[in-house]
């Protein structure tokens, strides 16, 4: 990953995500709204990208932008080369939401299954994949449940395994664990870091809380609001290999520290 | 749990049931009395208190009829009475209850289409939905006549198609504003999902938003099912019908006999809260397959 300071060139890799000089205008009725502006960033594969900052500052618009949710009113950019709608059409990424947003009429499987029906994968191929990916989240034996059967970290795994089921490269993530208390939120970041590990997935992950974004990330992006832009991407100094207790050690606690000095100098507190 | 149930359940029901009985009789005493009074000066007799009571319940054409007397007309006249009979009142009902069930299918039909056209294009919303408010306000009193002398004149005859069109006239409405919400359920995450799956419009239709509305279909149907039946007995009642619930409450009023409007009357309403109850019944079956309730 590299944005315009140059960070982070040590080998050549393959760019999945390239955005130069993006732009997004919303037109509000209170007058125009620049969410995002003069956004230049790479993303390589296999990374890990947490995009930081206080609400306002764009992250989730950048993320929807990747994903053509949003359409730019400036600058450029591509998905695997292409333009994202175009990637958004091959099912170049899995999106996990907010909120789990589980369909309360189908099962654990049968949600999983969703994306693979609409694709139109056989019977067979469903059934296998729906297995694999339950087991890579954690949750073979819960296929026949309900979500309202689940706890919330459960329901959230189910739609991360959803997410998975079609093989994308690319993972977008908006917040996935910001409605879930600490405890849980700490032993999914671990089953994150396990899953990303094990597939070698690129993931974009949008959050607000500074240790979840230093614990998880190769490349944390800190941004700043009105107009939303890049403030600063850290690369992260910490191996890849990551226990939880690494949270305690002057390291982790060093990159945390710039993040914060990073959402100060960005005038991330103000708002 | 049965005592739970019965103390939670069926004991607030029964007593309402009890105090409207009991108003009811006294409503009747007060009101009969007036012409057994009135008999009783004609024939120079002096009555006492038990005697007016009894004799306000047991008046051949009172002016209103009290329960039992109700419930034995009743009985005379379903378990009593051959099914062929055109006095039966379960002919009478089946009559009713055929015209509901085709103008509740061809309102929900209506109603589900028209939802679908309104939720999926802007234009139809324009154009239909002030149309389907003002249809409801046209009194169906004054539509139904219309209704039963024009069908006629365009090739279609009988009694149950009218009727039946009118009953779908009272029923589409419910159904029609349940189902352009329940289309209207899936929040923008769940529709973005769908694009994200690059999902086609009819995928998104059948797996997300039709799904979605059940629960809403479900509690218009409710609605829709009791509208079906005012609307097939309104269909009864001004065409010079003779057969149906609606006939008899007409015909009844005419020859000046309280005790068959009653009974019609009471009929329907039992009828309304079986075929509710049936669709309560569908309701829970159904959202329990899909997983939506326990």
């Amino acid at each position: 990953m590299q944005n315009e300071q140059g960070q982070g060139a040590d080998c050549p890799k393959e760019t999945v995500i390239r955005a130069r000089d993006l732009d997004l205008v919303f037109q509000t009725n209170d007058g125009p709204v620049h969410a995002l502006k003069d956004i230049t960033l790479d993303i390589d594969r296999g990374d890990f990208v947490s995009f930081i900052g206080p609400s306002g500052c764009g992250k989730t618009t950048f993320l929807r932008v990747i994903a053509a949710l949003e359409e730019p009113t400036g600058g450029e950019i591509t998905v695997n080369d292409l333009t994202p709608d175009e990637a958004r059409r091959l099912r170049a990424y899995g999106y996990v939401f907010q909120a789990a947003g589980l369909y309360p009429w189908r099962t654990i499987a049968g949600n999983v299954k969703l994306p693979l029906e609409i694709i139109g994968f056989t019977r067979e191929e469903q059934e296998e994949r729906v297995k694999k990916v339950l087991e890579l989240v954690d949750l073979e034996g819960f296929e026949r449940k309900y979500p309202w059967q689940l706890s919330g970290g459960m329901q959230q795994r189910a739609s991360i395994a959803r997410a998975l089921a079609f093989d994308a490269e690319i993972l977008l993530m908006d917040e996935p664990f910001g409605a879930l208390d600490e405890i849980v939120r700490d032993h999914l970041n671990e089953q994150l870091l396990k899953l990303w590990a094990r597939t070698n997935k690129t993931i974009c992950f949008v959050t607000h809380s500074i240790p979840e974004a230093v614990y998880l990330s190769t490349h944390i992006v800190v941004m700043s609001p009105r107009p939303g832009r890049i403030h600063e991407v850290i690369q992260n100094p910490l191996p890849r290999e990551r226990p939880l207790e690494i949270r305690d050690t002057p390291e982790f606690l060093e990159v945390a520290h710039r993040v914060r000095e990073g959402l100060k100098a960005g005038h991330g507190y103000d708002g | 749990m049965t005592g739970d149930w019965m103390r939670e359940k069926v004991l607030p029901v029964l007593t309402v049931v009890a105090a409207i009985f009991a108003l009811w009789y006294a409503a009747a005493i007060w009101m009969n009395s007036s012409w057994t009074l009135a008999q009783a000066e004609r024939a120079g007799k002096t009555l006492t208190f038990t005697e007016i009571v009894k004799d306000t319940m047991s008046q051949s054409r009172p002016k209103l009829p009290v329960p039992h007397q109700i419930a034995a007309e009743i009985w005379k006249s379903t378990v009593k009475m051959k099914l062929t009979s055109k006095r039966s009142l379960i002919f009478h009902g089946w009559i009713t209850l055929r015209a509901t069930l085709a103008g509740f299918a061809l309102g929900t039909a209506i109603g589900i289409l028209m939802a679908i056209a309104i939720v999926y294009s802007r234009t139809m919303e324009l154009s239909l939905m002030p149309w389907a408010v003002i249809s409801q306000t046209i009194p169906i009193v004054a539509l139904a006549p219309m209704i039963v002398v024009v069908l006629p004149k365009i090739g279609i005859e009988g009694r149950l198609i009218p009727k039946a069109i009118i009953s779908a006239y009272l029923c589409y409405f419910p159904v029609l504003v349940g189902m352009v919400k329940g289309l209207r359920a899936p929040h923008r995450e769940q529709l973005d999902l769908m694009k994200t799956y690059n999902a086609s419009g009819l995928q998104s239709f059948l797996k997300l938003r039709l799904p979605s509305s059940v629960p809403y279909l479900f509690t218009s149907l409710k609605i829709g099912i009791a509208a079906a039946l005012v609307g097939a007995i309104v269909g009864e009642l001004p065409t010079g019908a003779v057969r149906g619930l609606g006939a008899r409450i007409l015909i009844g009023d005419q020859f000046g006999n309280p005790m068959q409007i009653w009974a019609a009357l009471t009929c329907a309403a039992i009828l309304a809260g079986v075929l509710i109850m049936i669709v309560g019944l569908l309701q829970r079956i159904t959202l329990k397959r899909m997983g939506m309730a326990e």
